[in-house]
């Protein structure tokens, strides 16, 4: 297989810089087998001393050709393949994923509200969760090995509902396009209601434990700054944008699904213990959004026990297109994931019930794509509290 | 800004052949830039202050099929102070030589994120970018041999003689 030496150039002049760097400096690997690298991610640091002068990273272990499968496969049959990208927050992806289909179909005004309120509400759990997930691995990246175990703890809750609901632990495939797998089991509101009670004081201990907790801070504050002008640049979204000091939620600006209906504010990072878009910063986004959520929840929840009550005829799949043929067309669907912007990209040729071309813009990928330039400079030390305050999940930037 | 309003902006700007097509009938209407002109056309989308377009949300990379022999690239922009969003997109021939890939100018000079964009869509199908500071393979191994993506891929059987299933 012959190809012209120009496309070679980038790579040669790559191991150049290696094998430069490595006789005066020295390369350091860190993953992807590290523990605070959450996942397969491999950073390839140059470093002089204790300083990091440069950051490579290389992704792509846990590469599983998402969209290639999408090619191939019918609309219904990809849903379980977004699960699998942010598995943490499986929910966000099959909502965005189907809400895409829908809006191509026409058929996302006919929805009606209880399934828009449990999709809702489901989604919302799923980012408390991830959070949870985001804020125990931080600590324990840092050195607090409790929060972990709370967190863990606390998130094992919301799996075991989700599980209750949708049949399985983690990859959900529950929102499917126009409807829903199955509508809720009889006693989940409730239950659910019982969780918030319980959780509201465990997110005051955590704050108190954590989120003041002056080691912790002082790991986190003024470290990895990230500037908003720079954040934008790079494409940056969700908690790490937010954390920078912009209201951008996509929720609140693109009003998709029945996010108008509910009450909610956006946090943003102050700059309260050092620079605005410090790493404590950007954490405390996300327990901050915790809160919201929570509040999200329980608006939904009233709703579905009041005017949305299930009644014995109410069919999750009474709405599901038989066979899911958009006329030809590009769209592009983006929502608020867990991580940030989640987009997907589709191009259907009007004929068949496989799209052309799919394509998954992940919040992850691009958040991970500023790590080299806000690790610049900085110890080896404060490369673990930067790649922990990112938040990214390798099933996402990989795909 | 509205979507006609932008048109005139770039017609005025560039002049009339910078627009190719544009594409009205979907939900989100799209215009087709003439390929050479795309990183000038977005420095300007993004540095007009009647526009601001200065979040690239993605870029897709697509095959248009082994028949039409067409590779394109797909730009999605966003602008935060105007909540707006747009469709960019250029394409070209290609007879899918892989001595002769498919090449666009790159965007990274206005877009920092176009950079792993850029690298993936190398990667995956590829098309070449012009002025791209570090086009190396993201997602595949550096000596993975064609681009996956493309309607013509053959499934490797082997990877370094190893056999994948």
């Amino acid at each position: 297989m012959a190809t012209h030496p120009k496309y070679d150039t980038a790579l040669n002049n790559y191991y150049q810089k290696i094998a430069d760097a490595a006789t005066e400096d020295m390369v350091l690997n860190m993953g992807p087998q590290h523990p605070s690298t959450h996942g397969v991610l491999r950073l390839e640091l140059i470093t002089d001393g204790e300083i990091v002068k440069e950051v490579i990273p290389h992704i792509g272990y846990l590469h599983r050709c998402f969209e290639k499968h999408a090619e191939s496969l019918t609309y219904q049959q990809t849903i379980p393949f977004t699960d699998r990208m942010d598995y943490l927050a499986s929910m966000n992806n099959s909502h965005a994923f189907v809400m895409g289909v829908e809006r191509m179909m026409g058929i996302d005004k006919d929805i009606p509200k209880r399934i828009e309120y449990i999709r809702v509400l489901v989604c919302e759990l799923n980012r408390i969760a991830s959070h949870l997930i985001a804020i125990g691995t931080y600590g324990i990246d840092i050195g607090a090995f409790t929060p972990f175990l709370w967190c863990f703890r606390d998130r094992e809750h919301i799996m075991g509902m989700l599980e209750w609901a949708s049949g399985s632990r983690m990859l959900y495939n529950y929102i499917w396009v126009g409807g829903l797998f199955y509508d809720l089991p009889v006693g989940f509101e409730e239950r659910c209601a019982e969780f918030v009670t319980y959780f509201k004081p465990k997110m005051v201990e955590l704050n108190q434990l954590l989120t003041d907790n002056q080691v912790f801070i002082s790991r986190t504050a003024n470290v990895g700054v990230l500037p908003l002008d720079v954040a934008i640049n790079y494409g940056c979204s969700g908690p790490m944008l937010r954390g920078s000091g912009l209201k951008w939620d996509l929720r609140r600006i693109d009003n998709y699904s029945v996010y108008p209906e509910l009450e909610f504010d956006i946090p943003v990072g102050k700059g309260e213990m050092g620079a605005v878009g410090d790493c404590w910063d950007r954490y405390k986004v996300r327990v901050d959004e915790i809160e919201q959520s929570l509040k999200m929840v329980e608006q939904c929840l009233s709703r579905l026990q009041n005017e949305l009550k299930r009644t014995p005829d109410f069919d999750p799949r009474s709405k599901m297109p038989r066979k899911i043929t958009p006329k030809a067309q590009d769209y592009y669907v983006r929502c608020e994931g867990a991580k940030g912007e989640l987009g997907f990209y589709f191009m259907a040729d009007g004929r068949s019930e496989i799209p052309t071309r799919v394509k998954a813009r992940a919040p992850s990928f691009n958040n991970l794509s500023v790590l080299p330039e806000i690790a610049k400079g900085v110890m080896i030390a404060d490369m673990i509290a930067i790649v922990g305050s990112i938040d990214f999940v390798l099933g996402e930037v990989d795909r | 800004m509205s979507f006609e309003e932008i048109k005139l902006l770039l017609i005025e700007k560039f002049g009339a052949e910078v627009i190719i097509d544009e594409e009205t009938d979907g939900l989100q209407p799209a215009l087709l830039i003439s390929p050479a002109r795309i990183a000038e056309v977005c420095l300007e989308l993004r540095n007009n202050s009647n526009t601001y377009f200065d979040f690239l949300s993605s870029i897709t990379g697509v095959d248009y099929g082994v028949e039409a022999n067409r590779f394109g690239v797909v730009y999605h922009l966003a602008s935060i102070p105007y909540q707006t969003q747009l469709t960019l997109k250029v394409s070209i021939d290609n007879d899918r030589d892989l001595n002769n890939l498919p090449s666009f100018p790159s965007v990274t000079s206005v877009y920092r994120t176009a950079d792993w964009h850029e690298r993936e869509t190398y990667d995956l199908l590829g098309i070449f970018f012009e002025g791209h500071p570090d086009l190396r393979r993201i997602l595949l191994p550096d000596d993975w041999e064609g681009f996956p993506l493309r309607k013509d891929y053959k499934t490797a059987e082997y990877y370094r003689g190893i056999k994948i299933d």
